[in-house]
């Protein structure tokens, strides 16, 4: 029994495979809530590194550049050991799930920041130079003409990186997080049948991406090549 | 312990890291290629298992598959009367292979369509058969495109070895663990870890630039 479904072992792969869908589904929806936390806290936090990065002095935008180097270039599940057992140290004691969707955002602001700096840099440099010819201020300049533009090549990187995160999710299973991978090992753990439950979660997630990944694809191409108009 | 004591276990739970992206990396590289270039094949059998092989492995996590192969495999072979039991050594090299390899098919398909459709036609013209056209004028160009790509998903494999600790692999990341269990100096053990990791992945990085710059010489002067 696991989250209030029983399983049914003695009546043959089917009805077994059958009454573990419920406790696989329920394991399926912690996983997409910390996908889309993990991808939350890799938006904002990505922001941050972006500005940082683009900052005109060394003093700022060197470190940053190091640090978003360095979270790229370690593993997460280093990462989320990290934080899991080194917080709590210094006083911060969050629940398991909330460590791991921050050391999924954690890991994936590296690459967002990276999608954003190039998203903007990718805005034709005559574009800047028309908008300082017509007088138009840095700022309005980056809010009116430069955003709408780098919008919608943003958005489809990121979510590139939010089926990233959904495969990832796995990771956060060794500390506890109930996700699906964890919730169909502890059903393999109880009956002795990994098989079918490993093998759902698998066809899951291919399910799962494939729905993503096209969502992706639509989007991609329904947003205006030339930019968002703000009006 | 003092934290000069670490070193050692943790040096060798390196050297098993290190000795995982390397073979995992040149396996998952045959792979890329493999199924890279059957996915261009002409032969409707080869194209439809290159593609079920990249759709699925890039699909699913690679927790997913590692734990598949580790955990669920064997009672598949069972099943049939096989003895499908992997150690871990040969669960992790596959499912990291496995993976990286799939990844690695996309670029290697990306950088063999990239050659320009001139080549192709001059390869015909000259009569070269297809399979010449492929070694010698499309894959020589096609290689130094491949790289950069090749060059993070090395790093992203050297990351993803750390997942093979939860099949009780002795890498790094399980050292880490293990000396962490006995001795509670968190911050200090996971830093040195980390900083680990990066060095590795730094070196790895400069081996993938020279690597770049030597197949350099194959592009043509024009591209």
């Amino acid at each position: 029994m696991f989250f209030g479904y029983e399983w049914i072992t003695d009546q043959g792969p089917l009805v077994f495979a059958w009454s573990i869908l419920p406790i696989l589904l329920t394991g399926m929806w912690i996983t997409i809530k910390a996908t889309v936390l993990g991808f939350i806290i890799a938006l904002i936090l990505g922001l941050v590194w972006a500005v940082l990065k683009a900052a005109p002095t060394p003093f700022i935008s060197w470190p940053a550049n190091v640090f978003t180097e360095f979270i790229r270039d370690t593993p997460l599940l280093v990462q989320l050991f990290f934080l899991y057992y080194v917080l709590p140290e210094y006083g911060l004691v969050l629940p398991a799930f909330l460590t791991g969707a921050l050391a999924l955002g954690l890991q994936y602001s590296a690459y967002t920041a990276e999608v954003y700096r190039a998203g903007i840099e990718a805005v034709a440099r005559g574009q800047r130079e028309a908008a300082r010819a017509l007088n138009i201020s840095s700022s309005r300049t980056f809010t009116h003409i430069i955003l709408p533009q780098s919008v919608p090549r943003i958005i489809p990187a990121l979510g590139n990186y939010l089926v990233s995160i959904m495969k990832d999710v796995p990771v956060l299973s060794v500390v506890t997080v109930l996700e699906m991978l964890n919730v169909a090992k502890i059903i393999g753990d109880r009956t002795f049948q990994y098989l079918i439950p490993l093998s759902m979660v698998g066809a899951i997630y291919l399910i799962m991406t494939l729905i993503a990944s096209a969502g992706v694809r639509l989007l991609d191409k329904n947003l205006p090549k030339r930019g968002i108009a703000l009006k | 312990m003092t934290w000069t004591e670490y070193l050692v276990p943790l040096g060798q739970g390196a050297w098993v890291t290190i000795q995982l992206t390397f073979w995992s990396t040149i396996f998952g590289a045959l792979l890329s290629f493999a199924a890279g270039i059957g996915k261009l094949s002409r032969n409707p059998l080869i194209k439809a298992l290159s593609i079920g092989y990249i759709e699925i492995f890039r699909g699913t996590s690679l927790l997913v598959q590692l734990f598949w192969l580790y955990f669920a495999l064997p009672l598949l072979g069972q099943a049939i009367g096989i003895d499908l039991r992997l150690p871990p050594v040969a669960a992790g090299v596959l499912a990291l292979s496995l993976n990286i390899g799939a990844y690695g098919a996309e670029v290697v398909r990306g950088a063999i369509q990239s050659v320009s459709h001139d080549q192709y036609e001059a390869a015909t013209a000259l009569n070269f058969s297809d399979r010449q056209a492929l070694w010698r004028v499309a894959l020589p160009q096609a290689i130094p495109e491949m790289m950069p790509s090749f060059g993070n998903l090395a790093v992203q494999n050297l990351k993803d070895t750390a997942l093979v600790s939860l099949i009780s692999l002795q890498d790094l990341a399980f050292k880490a663990e293990q000396i962490r269990n006995f001795t509670q100096d968190s911050t200090t053990i996971f830093t040195i870890v980390l900083a680990m990791y990066f060095g590795m992945a730094l070196v790895l990085t400069a081996m993938m630039k020279v690597l770049e710059r030597s197949v350099g010489r194959w592009r043509t002067a024009r591209s």
